[in-house]
């Protein structure tokens, strides 16, 4: 079977009915309120429960990557800011924390989700306001499962010697957590729920772009009446996160982010004796079968690579179709990318909102001109983008190659590399040709097709007719290059505990 | 004369090339010459993808026995013989791995059964390459035959220890399973030539990787003799490889090998785990550290020497997600 080359853009068949330039419907503007938003015009650093100046003061300004207006200006820790950082950590391990039952620790873990719970739509809001995700995902995705995240893990904090038994489970004591900018507040639910509920206190840095949401969370911590020192948050550039993971009284550091700093971290961290994860890049292959439910394959693709703008590690970026259904679904996925609405994170209508940065919008648009130069074939819905925000139109390349930068490099944007395959085993062939194994998908009915599928990914997350789940009890981690350890479930939880006391010694 | 004695009078980061024989060479393959036979000696070589290569090097070194006396030539390894092995290791992983549980179980158990029957060649070759007693090495011996037989009952266990089945809040079926994370280098312990090395061997295959292991430089021996078992034990070729060698010649190639997923680094001496780890990191291999309280005094016949938690330390989890629907 050939290839067929396409035109450009192209719009949908008619009976579809559903491309942008003549949909039969129009959505009406239906923006989320944020009159009840009440947004600090400074943000201090975190730490003892006290909001404080970085010594010597100075800020940093944040911004809506939809409008590019300044939202905050935040404290830039300094080297001594993540010394007061770690001492109260420290000081609250020894002298609270680590001294608390339990059963208490998790009374509250329980309060920190239900205020969370109670102040969804303020954390909904802020987050889409400071990272262009659309409000639609950080109303039904991000926050809920944030505070759930606190409520599965609450419920660890007193059955330790039940999830690791003839280990003598230890807490660490202080743990040093970055996270990046792409889910703001469910990677710290991720970081700080378990990090709590095993006894540890925490220092953590969020994104310099995004910590808009995780100051709104110190709110939460005080209103919880946390010990002081338990729960610190510190903003600054990457500089400051190598000062706080390195720190000589940090025993335990989690990392998520991009595959390059995480080997950095690791590098600085050899021969310290610290406990690390790491939940780092992906490439991940989805992978659809001649005998899969094509339209909801089709649901799963554009879930997979446009889901949070593709600013996700574990994104479906490499779509492998069987060369028999090739063209049906490609007529089909370029007729629903014709359907997304792109624009206003704050409208209830969005499908795909601004990237969250100019630095990783130009990321994007260079991975996306060296698809077009190395000859991959660009498609691209024909869809208006606002005039100001950092937006890039969903986007998909056809006729790319494994030696394609586009289906070797993690772009963390909407731009999905499609390619073909013949058979299972050059399916698992291509899909495994990778450096990254964080996540994968598998489209067909045939239920022991799915499991070899499963069995043959080396990936440590594999969706089967379905893609991006997640849930508090579900382990989330890769192999080789994507980083070592899991979050999520109980294996999450041991990632947080000391656990030498039988026989294992690894990190 | 103990092995400890022996190994310290020796100065730091000394190399065994600087020792000299003071006795000629004696087999280790029993008494040597009786009356007027001469004995057969063995030829120690390298075990790779279930061959007995010497190295590509054509090098050897002089192995000394306890009290100094030569006990034989043993291969001077290279990076590039590491490089074999790795291939082989990797050529024969998916295969080990795909054998079922109870299979590997089974492989397993037949390790232990033919070091059982090679219990006297075992137990003299750690008195003289560890320098120690008979009632000592014999408790040695017959620790590493049992810890085969422990960790081949892990085979088809560990799975339900470390895999679970998540409830999550949706209407998804979702489980997590362990999996081999692949080809796994072990430096072996330097002086627990023999029960360190199956002790920490035997948690990396047992869930189906593939190995390649670094023996004792000094003590390489029943490594060898080990290999011999393996060759015979229906361990597929390429699931264990032995590379024997100088550590300061090999350590780093292994740690920084791009085709090796996970390193034990138990075995490896305080003052290099920092640099194995680093190197470690250009493709994010697993690591395992040495025990904090020192690998000297650690102690190979106690209870935590042998753990379904090292099992662990060298598989994925793998979590798996399907819709629940008509």
């Amino acid at each position: 079977m050939t290839l067929t080359k396409k035109p450009e853009t192209r719009p949908a068949p008619n009976s579809w009915g559903l491309s942008a330039g003549d949909s039969p419907w129009e959505y009406a503007p239906a923006p989320e309120a944020t009159d009840h938003i009440r947004i600090e015009p400074e943000y201090g650093l975190f730490i003892g429960n006290q909001s404080v100046r970085s010594k010597p003061r100075k800020t940093f300004t944040v911004i809506n990557p939809a409008t590019e207006e300044p939202l905050a200006r935040v404290a830039h820790a300094s080297k001594a800011d993540v010394n007061r950082a770690v001492a109260a950590a420290h000081e609250a391990h020894r002298s609270s924390w680590s001294k608390l039952p339990g059963r208490e620790r998790a009374k509250y873990l329980y309060r920190i989700a239900r205020i969370m719970q109670e102040r969804s739509r303020e954390f909904a809001v802020v987050e889409s306001m400071n990272s262009g995700k659309p409000i639609k995902e950080s109303r039904d995705v991000d926050v809920p499962l944030a505070a759930a995240h606190f409520f599965y893990y609450a419920g660890w904090a007193d059955k330790l010697e039940y999830a690791f038994p003839n280990r003598d489970p230890r807490s660490l004591g202080v743990a040093a957590q970055v996270i990046p900018w792409n889910f703001p507040l469910l990677m710290l639910a991720w970081k700080i729920a378990p990090a709590l509920a095993a006894g540890n206190t925490v220092v953590l840095k969020p994104a310099s772009t995004t910590p808009l949401t995780a100051y709104l969370f110190a709110d939460v911590v005080r209103q919880a009446d946390l010990p002081p020192g338990v729960v610190n948050i510190i903003t600054g550039p990457g500089e400051i996160g190598m000062e706080l993971v390195t720190h000589p009284d940090v025993s335990k550091v989690a990392f998520t982010g991009s595959t390059a700093v995480g080997k950095m971290i690791a590098r600085r961290l050899a021969g310290s004796g610290k406990k690390v994860t790491l939940e780092l890049g992906g490439k991940a292959a989805n992978i659809v079968f001649d005998d899969a439910p094509l339209d909801q394959a089709i649901e799963g693709i554009v879930n997979g690579i446009y889901f949070n703008q593709g600013e996700v590690c574990c994104a479906g970026s490499r779509l492998f179709v069987q060369e028999s259904v090739y063209e049906p679904l490609i007529d089909k996925l370029k007729a629903r990318l014709g359907t997304l609405r792109v624009g206003d994170p704050l409208d209830k209508n969005t499908d795909v909102g601004a990237i969250n940065s100019a630095g990783q919008l130009a990321k994007v648009q260079e991975l996306v001109d060296s698809g077009i130069a190395e000859g991959a074939e660009i498609f691209q819905p024909d869809c208006e983008l606002p005039t100001r925000g950092f937006f890039f139109r969903p986007t998909l390349f056809t006729g790319v190659s494994q030696s394609h930068r586009i289906a070797q490099e993690e772009i963390f944007g909407p731009v999905l590399s499609v390619l073909t395959f013949r058979t299972p085993d050059e399916a698992i062939e291509k899909a495994n040709n990778t450096p990254y194994g964080l996540s994968a998908g598998v489209w067909t009915e045939k239920g022991s097709r799915i499991f070899k599928m499963v069995n043959a990914m080396r990936a440590g997350v594999v969706w089967a007719n379905t893609f991006n789940r997640f849930d508090p009890t579900s382990p989330f981690g890769g192999y080789k290059e994507s980083g070592y350890g899991r979050e999520g479930g109980i294996h999450g939880l041991g990632a947080y505990l000391d656990l030498s006391g039988n026989g294992s010694n690894g990190r | 004369m103990s092995p400890r004695t022996k190994t310290a009078s020796r100065a730091k980061g000394a190399s065994v090339l600087e020792q000299r024989a003071a006795q000629p060479l004696a087999t280790t393959n029993g008494a040597g010459a009786r009356g007027d036979r001469i004995g057969v000696r063995k030829t120690y070589k390298l075990y790779i993808g279930g061959a007995f290569p010497r190295t590509e090097s054509g090098r050897s070194y002089e192995i000394l026995g306890a009290k100094g006396e030569l006990l034989a030539n043993a291969c001077r390894g290279t990076r590039k013989d590491i490089r074999e092995a790795v291939r082989a290791a990797r050529k024969a992983q998916p295969g080990w791995a795909a054998k079922t549980a109870f299979n590997r179980s089974q492989i397993l158990y037949r390790i232990a059964e033919l070091m059982e029957g090679r219990r006297d060649q075992f137990i003299a070759e750690v008195m003289v390459s560890e320098g120690v007693g008979r009632a000592r090495a014999t408790r040695v011996v017959d620790a590493a035959v049992d810890r085969w037989v422990w960790y081949a009952g892990w085979a088809d266990k560990y799975p339900q220890s470390v895999g679970t089945v998540n409830p999550v809040a949706g209407s998804y079926f979702n489980f997590s399973i362990p999996e081999p994370t692949g080809v796994v280098g072990v430096i072996a312990p330097e002086a627990s030539s023999l029960l360190g090395l199956v002790s920490r061997l035997a948690p990396v295959i047992v869930s189906g990787n593939a190995a390649v292991v670094l023996a004792s430089e000094s003590r390489p021996l029943p490594a060898v003799t080990l290999t011999e078992v393996l060759a015979t034990s229906d361990v597929p070729g390429g699931v264990v490889n032995l590379i024997t060698g100088l550590r300061r010649e090999l350590t780093a190639h292994l740690a920084g090998h791009m085709d090796v997923n996970a390193l034990d680094a138990f075995g490896a001496s305080a003052e290099s785990a920092a640099a194995l780890e680093e190197a470690a990191v250009e493709n994010m291999k697993r690591f395992v550290r040495p025990p904090t309280g020192g690998l000297e005094r650690y102690d190979w016949l106690s209870a935590a020497a042998q753990s379904p938690y090292l099992i662990g330390e060298y598989v994925e989890i793998k979590t798996v997600w399907h819709p629940i629907g008509a």
